[in-house]
C-alpha cells in the first residue's frame, strides 16, 4: 500500500469497485479498503438487477448470474396474483446475481485496471485538515497506518460510518429502514424465471416479501418491513418464518442472511471537501423496490469521473466536487428515486382492501413494458377514481 | 446499557444505520457499542432478529 493515492475508496462493494475501476482505467492511483476479510461475503442482498442496468457497467457473465428472470408476479393480500410479463429484450427482464462472485469480479476488474486492494482493513477515522478530508487512518490486524488521498470515496454501505465521522448526518429514520431477513432456500417448487413480490400488512408491513429464484428449485426468500413496524414477536425474521412454514415447509435453508435497506430520501448533500459519498452510504437505494446495485455502480462511476476532473484541475474542494451531487440528482437514476419515493409513500399507507382492489384491477392489464411507471400509468387508465387518490403523485408519473 | 445478544446477532449493520448518536459500529463480524449510546432503543426496534436489548437495570 502506498502513503498517498489519488482516490482512497472505503468499501469493496459495487460502488467502491466501480469507482476504483473507473479511476484506475483513467490512469489514477486508487485503493479499495474493505473491512471484511473477503470481498462479497457475507451477502446482504436479494441480488436482483435489470439486464440493461447490469450491462451498463459489466458484461453479463454466467459465472455471476444465478438465474434469468422473464416475469414478475405481484401477490395481493388476498392472494390475487398479477403477472408482469415482458415482450421486450427476448423475454428477459432481469437477473438474480450471485453477489459473492459478482462483487469479487468487479474488484478483480478494478485490480486488473491497476487499483490496489486492502482486505480485512478498516478505515477507523478520517484524516481532516482545516475541515477538509485528506485521507484515512487504516487498521489492519492491530496496526494503524495513515493514508492520504486527494479524494476519499465513502462506499461503506448501509452501516456507513465514514461520512458521519466527517460531520455528515447519515442517520436513516426508523420508519425508513427496511428491517430485512432472507434465506436461500433449496428443494422448493417455484417458477424459476419469475420474481415474486407479496404485499400486505400481515405479510410484510410497509414493505414486501420476495421470492427471487436462484435456480430451478432454489430461491432467495426474503422480507423487508419498516423499522417502525418491527418489534418483539413481529420482526422481519418472524414474518419470514411464518411465510416459510406456510409456503415452503419442506424447503431447506442453506444460507441465513439479515440486513437493513434504506428507503429514505438520499442524503441532502453527497459531497464535502475532499469526500464523495456513493451507493447505500449516500442512501441512493430505490425507495420503492429497495434495489441498490445499479445505483451503487452508477454513483461509484460518477464519483470517480468527477474526482478525476477535480484532481486534474487541482481543486478537490466541496464546490469542485458538487458536479457529482448535481449530476446524479439530474440523472435518470436520481429522477427515478424521487418519483419512486412518492409512490412508496403512497403505497405504505394503503389498506389491504385497497391493495386487493388495485391489484385486481391491474390483473386485467397486459403490460408491454416491464416498469413500475408503466404499471402506474395503466392503473390510472383503468381506474380513473384512483387518479384522485394519486393526485399527489400525478406530477411524478406523467 | 445496550446489551448485544451475540448468539443472535447476524452482524448486518441495520442497527448502525438508525443510530442517531453514531454509537454503534460494525467491525467485521462484531457489533461494537460506543460510549455515545443513550439507551434510546431505536436500534433494538429495528433489529431484524431481536439481538439487541436495552438494559432493564
Amino acid at each position: 500500500m502506498k502513503k498517498h493515492y489519488d482516490l482512497l475508496i472505503i468499501g469493496g462493494g459495487p460502488a467502491g469497485a466501480i469507482a476504483a475501476r473507473t479511476a484506475a482505467k483513467a490512469g489514477l492511483s486508487a485503493c479499495i479498503v474493505e473491512k471484511r476479510p473477503a470481498i462479497g461475503a457475507p451477502v446482504r442482498c436479494a441480488e436482483g438487477i435489470g439486464i440493461e442496468s447490469l450491462a451498463e457497467f459489466v458484461k453479463p457473465d454466467p459465472c455471476f448470474i444465478s438465474a434469468e428472470m422473464q416475469r414478475a408476479a405481484i401477490v395481493a393480500p388476498d392472494g390475487t396474483t398479477m403477472i408482469l410479463d415482458s415482450e421486450s429484450a427476448g423475454g428477459k427482464v432481469g437477473y438474480v446475481l450471485d453477489r459473492k462472485v459478482f462483487d469479487r469480479e468487479l474488484v478483480w476488474q478494478a485490480a486488473e485496471a491497476g487499483a490496489d486492494v486492502a482486505v480485512k482493513t478498516r478505515a477507523s477515522a478520517p484524516i481532516m485538515n482545516d475541515g477538509k478530508v485528506c485521507g484515512a487512518t487504516l487498521e489492519f490486524c492491530g496496526t494503524k497506518t495513515d493514508v492520504m488521498a486527494d479524494v476519499v470515496v465513502a462506499a461503506d454501505g448501509v452501516e456507513s460510518k465514514f461520512s458521519k465521522w466527517c460531520g455528515i448526518d447519515t442517520t436513516v429514520p426508523l420508519r425508513e429502514i427496511m428491517s430485512s431477513a432472507q434465506y436461500i432456500v433449496t428443494d422448493i417448487d417455484i417458477d424459476p424465471h419469475c420474481t415474486v413480490f407479496c404485499l400486505g400488512n400481515n405479510v410484510a408491513p410497509q414493505g414486501y416479501l420476495w421470492v427471487f429464484p436462484k435456480g430451478d428449485r432454489t430461491a432467495n426468500v426474503g422480507i423487508g418491513i419498516s423499522g417502525m413496524k418491527s418489534g418483539t414477536g413481529h420482526r422481519a425474521k418472524d414474518y419470514l418464518d411464518r411465510y416459510m412454514a406456510a409456503k415452503f415447509p419442506n424447503g431447506k435453508t442453506i444460507e441465513w442472511i439479515v440486513g437493513g435497506v434504506s428507503v429514505c430520501r438520499p442524503l441532502a448533500c453527497t459531497v464535502t471537501d475532499g469526500l464523495i459519498i456513493t451507493g447505500d452510504a449516500a442512501r441512493v437505494v430505490d425507495p420503492l423496490t429497495g434495489g441498490g446495485i445499479y445505483n451503487a455502480m452508477y454513483t461509484g462511476d460518477l464519483a470517480a469521473k468527477v474526482a478525476i476532473d477535480a484532481i486534474e484541475k487541482g481543486d478537490t474542494s466541496k464546490s469542485a466536487l458538487m458536479p457529482y451531487d448535481r449530476q446524479w440528482r439530474e440523472s435518470k437514476m436520481g429522477q427515478t428515486i424521487e418519483r419512486n419515493y412518492h409512490i412508496k409513500e403512497y403505497m405504505i399507507n394503503l389498506t389491504d382492501a385497497k391493495l386487493n382492489a388495485i391489484i385486481q384491477t391491474a390483473t386485467s392489464i397486459n403490460l408491454k413494458e416491464f416498469s413500475t411507471l408503466q404499471l402506474a400509468k395503466e392503473l390510472v387508465k383503468r381506474d380513473p377514481k384512483l387518479l384522485l387518490e394519486l393526485a399527489v403523485l400525478k406530477g411524478h408519473i406523467k | 446499557m445496550l446489551k448485544v445478544h451475540r448468539d443472535i446477532c447476524g452482524y448486518c449493520g441495520c442497527c448502525v444505520s438508525v443510530c442517531k448518536e453514531g454509537a454503534l459500529e460494525l467491525i467485521d463480524a462484531y457489533l461494537e457499542v460506543g460510549p455515545g449510546c443513550t439507551d434510546c432503543g431505536v436500534c433494538a426496534k429495528a433489529c431484524p432478529v431481536g439481538a439487541l436489548e436495552v438494559g432493564r437495570e
